[in-house]
């Protein structure tokens, strides 16, 4: 940890924490692009899912700073990609929805570049009860927040396609209602409009 | 890259030996260790929404900062002040709870107090579209929320803790977002709960309702059919 850092965090300046999540949402025809710049040498994690939209599905490409493509994957629902930063520079991930043409989508993104910055700035770790506690227990319950997000992300998109089920019955009882409501009469009025047609012809021959 | 920015700024800061000088240092090296955050670009007038889902009594703190294209430099430079982005939050119920505007770089901070999606909206105020001169408005983007959100070096100095009780506060406040999450699960389900049986109720009732027009329509059509022919004396 170098001695800036310590130094910014006894002035009361936290450090930036590495673990960007975005929900976002992506219009039908549009694309999203991010870009982050990476150190060499750093295990990042890229980690995707469609909430809500269409097919829940979506184009996903990750590049790294000369454009070689790193992943790509088309049509996907979720998918999870780790890599290890070989060049510094500029990495560009980007989310296409267009294939899709009415339907915007809600994404989810987590990218993490790195390790969480230590707690606390000092160098005297040494303590074994703190690097078991340390270790362990937080990363237990980091891993308990992630399962949790990944529940709440499936039950986002159950509840929109309840809701989209329960207001598709709704139209479709009105509609139907209508539509035999019209068809019946309509026959009825038809079925007259035969008889006194024929009544005409038939007096006209007579005389 | 971020490591040539710190050693130009203590260069020019290392004059000033003063309290004053000390917290200028710092607070650029603060900005320069800050070069690292996700970004993306924006046009002039483009609004850019992200949606936070959260459980109730939860912070969230977003931190940005923008950059603008010099085209002499054919680089990003960091934008002038008088460019500010425009932040509007609004809770589930699409109340707003926060519409401000901020400089070129800002932290804005919400509490929510109802549970559910909140949406965080950015656009940048510009009205001189010379400003821009065709480019993109390069925005740095920062959210944090719940127990991420809180600062511990701060609350370290503040209580005066030790590593060990630091790590234990850490560890109940992750516990404490967890419990909050839990309950908004609770909540979730409810919701689609209730979503479900109105599903069902009116899956129910359109049923009922359909066999009931239609034995009405039979009916009706019988005895209009009926009259009708006995006026034209065919039955």
């Amino acid at each position: 940890m170098p001695r800036w850092a310590a130094a910014a965090g006894r002035w009361g300046w936290r450090l930036p924490a590495l673990l960007p999540e975005i929900t976002f949402e992506l219009p039908d025809n549009a694309k999203q692009r991010f870009y982050e710049d990476i150190a060499p040498g750093t295990a990042c994690a890229l980690e995707f899912q469609v909430i809500t939209g269409g097919h829940y599905d979506v184009d996903c490409r990750l590049e790294d700073p000369d454009g070689k493509v790193l992943y790509k994957e088309m049509k996907t629902r979720y998918d999870n990609f780790t890599f290890t930063a070989s060049k510094n520079g500029t990495y560009r991930f980007c989310f296409c929805n267009e294939f899709s043409t009415f339907t915007h989508k809600t994404m989810y993104f987590d990218f993490q570049v790195g390790e969480d910055p230590p707690l606390f700035p000092s160098e005297n770790r040494v303590s074994a009860l703190t690097q078991v506690e340390s270790v362990s227990i937080h990363e237990a319950l980091k891993s308990v927040t992630d399962y949790q997000t990944h529940v709440r992300l499936r039950e986002a998109q159950g509840q929109s396609r309840a809701e989209d089920l329960n207001t598709r019955v709704a139209y479709w009882s009105v509609g139907e209602a209508f539509v035999l409501l019209v068809v019946s009469i309509g026959q009825v009025f038809l079925l007259k409009s035969f008889f006194s047609d024929k009544r005409t012809t038939t007096s006209r021959v007579g005389s | 890259m971020a490591a040539e920015r710190v050693v130009r700024l203590v260069g020019s800061s290392s004059r000033t030996v003063l309290r004053g000088g000390m917290r200028a240092l710092l607070l650029l090296l603060w900005l320069a260790a800050r070069g690292s955050a996700l970004y993306f670009h924006i046009g002039e007038t483009e609004k850019k929404c992200f949606i936070e889902e959260i459980p109730d009594e939860t912070m969230v703190i977003g931190n940005y900062r923008t950059q603008l294209y010099d085209k002499q430099r054919e680089e990003y430079q960091p934008a002038t002040p008088g460019l500010g982005m425009f932040v509007e939050v609004k809770d589930p119920e699409d109340k707003v709870i926060l519409a401000r505007q901020y400089g070129s770089e800002g932290r804005f901070t919400f509490t929510s107090h109802t549970p559910g999606e909140h949406q965080i909206c950015l656009h940048s105020n510009s009205t001189k579209f010379s400003l821009f001169a065709g480019g993109m408005l390069r925005v740095h983007l920062d959210i944090q929320v719940g127990e991420h959100a809180n600062d511990y070096a701060e609350i370290a100095a503040k209580d005066k803790l030790s590593e060990l009780q630091l790590r234990v506060r850490q560890l109940v406040e992750q516990v404490e977002q967890i419990q909050k999450e839990q309950n908004y699960q609770r909540w979730r389900e409810e919701r689609f709960r209730q979503t479900s049986e109105s599903t069902n109720q009116r899956v129910l009732w359109w049923s009922i309702l359909q066999t009931l027009i239609l034995v009405a329509i039979g009916v009706w059509q019988m005895r209009h059919l009926k009259s009708f022919f006995e006026a034209k004396k065919l039955v």
